[in-house]
């Protein structure tokens, strides 16, 4: 019996196997890219040395994680990262809804697309150019702030590149400037979907618009909204980068609060060399990061079996 | 019917506004980049300055060896990059997409598990430093971002199983084509949407990355405009120093207009980007739009 089986299969492989070969590149891509990287993870546990080699350096247990988290800055970058992004969902989605509920009452086509257009275009430049944007603002000399804008106020110059209090308020509004259109786009394309037989039926009824939008447009995109809530949570441990990094131009006077798990990581590694740590931070946020994302999934299958990932 | 036509108006107010705040930011870096050095550390950078001046794009003129190269760097890596990446992912999202592959459940797996879990950055990095030895290779702006994970497979996979007939398929099998016959003559043809939209995410992927320069590259000659540009935010003599003309670099240091130059780098940078723009706009929207909804 167990003989036929496997024979069946075999034939199969025999049958289709130019669809196995088609896949050789790509998986042999994924097992560098990704599965070796995830085996790599126990380096954690080790005390890199390069002399003996990745593999040959002694294990050190758990050290790495204690030096981690004896020192302040776990909680520093834990603190950040959660209140920036949980923050940055809430901000975004809500100005999103609100953005694409107001494009979608305009009614000249032309109009409602170039708008569109636009708010989308900070989206697509790189985040290095973001921060010649910002530059442009908040440079202490030259910046438009410092020069034209708190002038009128008279308000004296602030230098905004070491004053770390600033910044939360600054990346929010680079955050939400740079992203808000994709958003705006998705929750636009669930409220052109609604079919517009209910806005007939409620205008009928003598519904106000603001009526209609509050019980037809919001409830319906609701799935859209719960499903992008739930997915930018599973995200919730992994930052921006160049948000972070690239934005306040890697400025240490800043780091109080500007410095997220990402960044931390990206120090530990390139500038200071303290491979431990860093290994340490990032298998924490890959750990926690995988238990948020299998847990928004578990939620999001709950609701609705179709727009879980899995 | 009044109060309607207002109401279009303030709403149309309101988003002249709201696409004002979007695009003034760059109209200001343009400004900037044409204002003379004077009326940048007179005003600062300012929608009027008092002066205009061509002395900082005449100075990146002198420079032009080094801006072409890193662009050559950026235009070489975004074709490679997507057309490699396109090709390796249409190849395996096919088979996953058939029902009759033996271990499809295996395989989706594989792919899907990159989704959820994933080494970080130290690990990756050690991976193509110490075992492929990528540093200060071109190989280490391409390589990385190739797939990157399996989502962009799960989306095309996903249009590959809806979108194309399998009697269409099993016709061309028993009139004898085989295999790879079906996938570049009726597939490919027949998914041409969803392999432009992903071509062109994978495009906009490779031409503003920055990242992979920072982490793997050290020696300028191999930087894309990206690295450049980034390396010349905090550093705006990094141009000269590194300069590949091998010109009389010192005596351009001298009055250099630096603080118009790092604008016009800037601008320079972004220019191709907004000039493309509204025409591949449409195609952005719909990609966007198809990557958010389940693969």
């Amino acid at each position: 019996m167990g003989q036929t089986r496997w024979g069946q299969t075999w034939k199969q492989v025999v049958r289709y196997r130019a669809l196995l070969f088609m896949m050789i590149p790509g998986l042999i891509y994924l097992v560098i890219n990704n599965y070796i990287p995830m085996a790599g993870i126990v380096i954690a546990f080790k005390d890199i040395n390069y002399a003996k080699g990745i593999f040959a350096s002694d294990w050190i247990g758990l050290k790495n994680f204690e030096f981690l988290f004896k020192t302040n800055d776990a909680f520093i970058i834990t603190r950040n990262t959660i209140l920036y992004n949980g923050f940055f969902i809430i901000l975004n989605t809500v100005i999103a809804i609100g953005l694409a509920i107001l494009l979608n009452e305009i009614r000249n086509a032309v109009a409602k697309r170039f708008y569109q257009s636009i708010v989308l275009l900070p989206y697509l430049i790189s985040m290095v150019i973001v921060s010649y944007l910002v530059v442009a603002m908040l440079h202490v000399e030259n910046g438009f702030m410092n020069n034209t804008v708190l002038p009128l106020f008279g308000i004296d110059p602030i230098a905004w590149y070491s004053k770390a209090e600033y910044w939360p308020f600054i990346l929010t509004i680079v955050n939400v400037w740079k992203n808000i259109g994709y958003l705006c786009i998705i929750f636009l394309a669930s409220i052109v979907g609604i079919d517009h037989e209910y806005y007939e039926a409620a205008t009928i009824d003598g519904a106000s618009k603001w009526a209609q939008i509050k019980s037809i447009t919001v409830p319906l995109i609701m799935p859209t909204i719960i499903i992008m809530t739930l997915l930018a949570i599973g995200r919730i441990f992994y930052s921006d980068f160049g948000l972070f990094y690239q934005v306040p131009l890697n400025s240490g006077a800043l780091k109080s609060t500007t410095d997220v798990i990402d960044t931390y990581v990206y120090r530990g590694l390139m500038q200071l060399g303290d491979i431990g740590m860093s290994s340490a931070a990032g298998l924490y946020q890959s750990v926690v990061g995988f238990v948020l994302v299998l847990l928004s999934n578990y939620i999001v299958a709950k609701k609705d079996r179709d727009q879980a990932l899995f | 019917m009044r109060s309607n036509e207002m109401n279009q108006t303030a709403l149309n107010i309101f988003m002249v506004v709201l696409t004002a705040a979007c695009l003034l930011p760059f109209l200001l870096l343009i400004i900037s980049s044409f204002a003379s050095e004077q009326s940048i550390i007179k005003l600062g950078y300012t929608f009027f300055p008092s002066e205009y001046s061509l002395e900082a794009y005449k100075y990146l003129w002198g420079e032009s060896s080094s801006l072409l190269r890193a662009y050559g760097i950026t235009i070489l890596i975004t074709v490679i990059g997507t057309s490699v990446g396109l090709t390796i992912s249409a190849l395996l999202a096919y088979p996953l997409s058939r029902g009759v592959l033996p271990f499809k459940y295996f395989f989706s797996f594989v792919v899907f598990f990159t989704l959820l879990f994933n080494g970080g950055l130290v690990p990756t990095y050690l991976v193509y430093t110490e075992i492929f030895h990528m540093k200060n290779t071109l190989l280490a702006l391409i390589i990385p971002g190739l797939l990157t994970n399996g989502f962009f497979i799960l989306l095309i996979r996903t249009y590959f199983a809806t979108s194309i007939p399998v009697p269409i398929i099993e016709s061309a099998y028993i009139d004898g084509a085989s295999e790879y016959r079906i996938f570049f003559s009726i597939v490919m043809p027949l998914s041409l949407p969803i392999l432009a939209t992903i071509g062109l995410m994978l495009t906009i992927a490779y031409w503003n990355d920055w990242f992979n320069g920072l982490i793997y590259l050290t020696e300028p000659r191999l930087f894309s405009i990206q690295n450049l540009l980034n390396r010349m935010l905090t550093n705006i003599q990094f141009l000269q120093q590194n300069s590949f003309a091998g010109n009389n670099a010192s005596a351009i240091a001298a009055n250099l207009p630096t603080n118009a130059v790092r604008m016009a780098m800037a601008v320079i940078g972004v220019v191709p980007l907004l000039c493309v723009y509204p025409f591949f706009q449409k195609y952005f929207v719909k990609g966007l739009v198809v990557g958010a909804v389940k693969g």
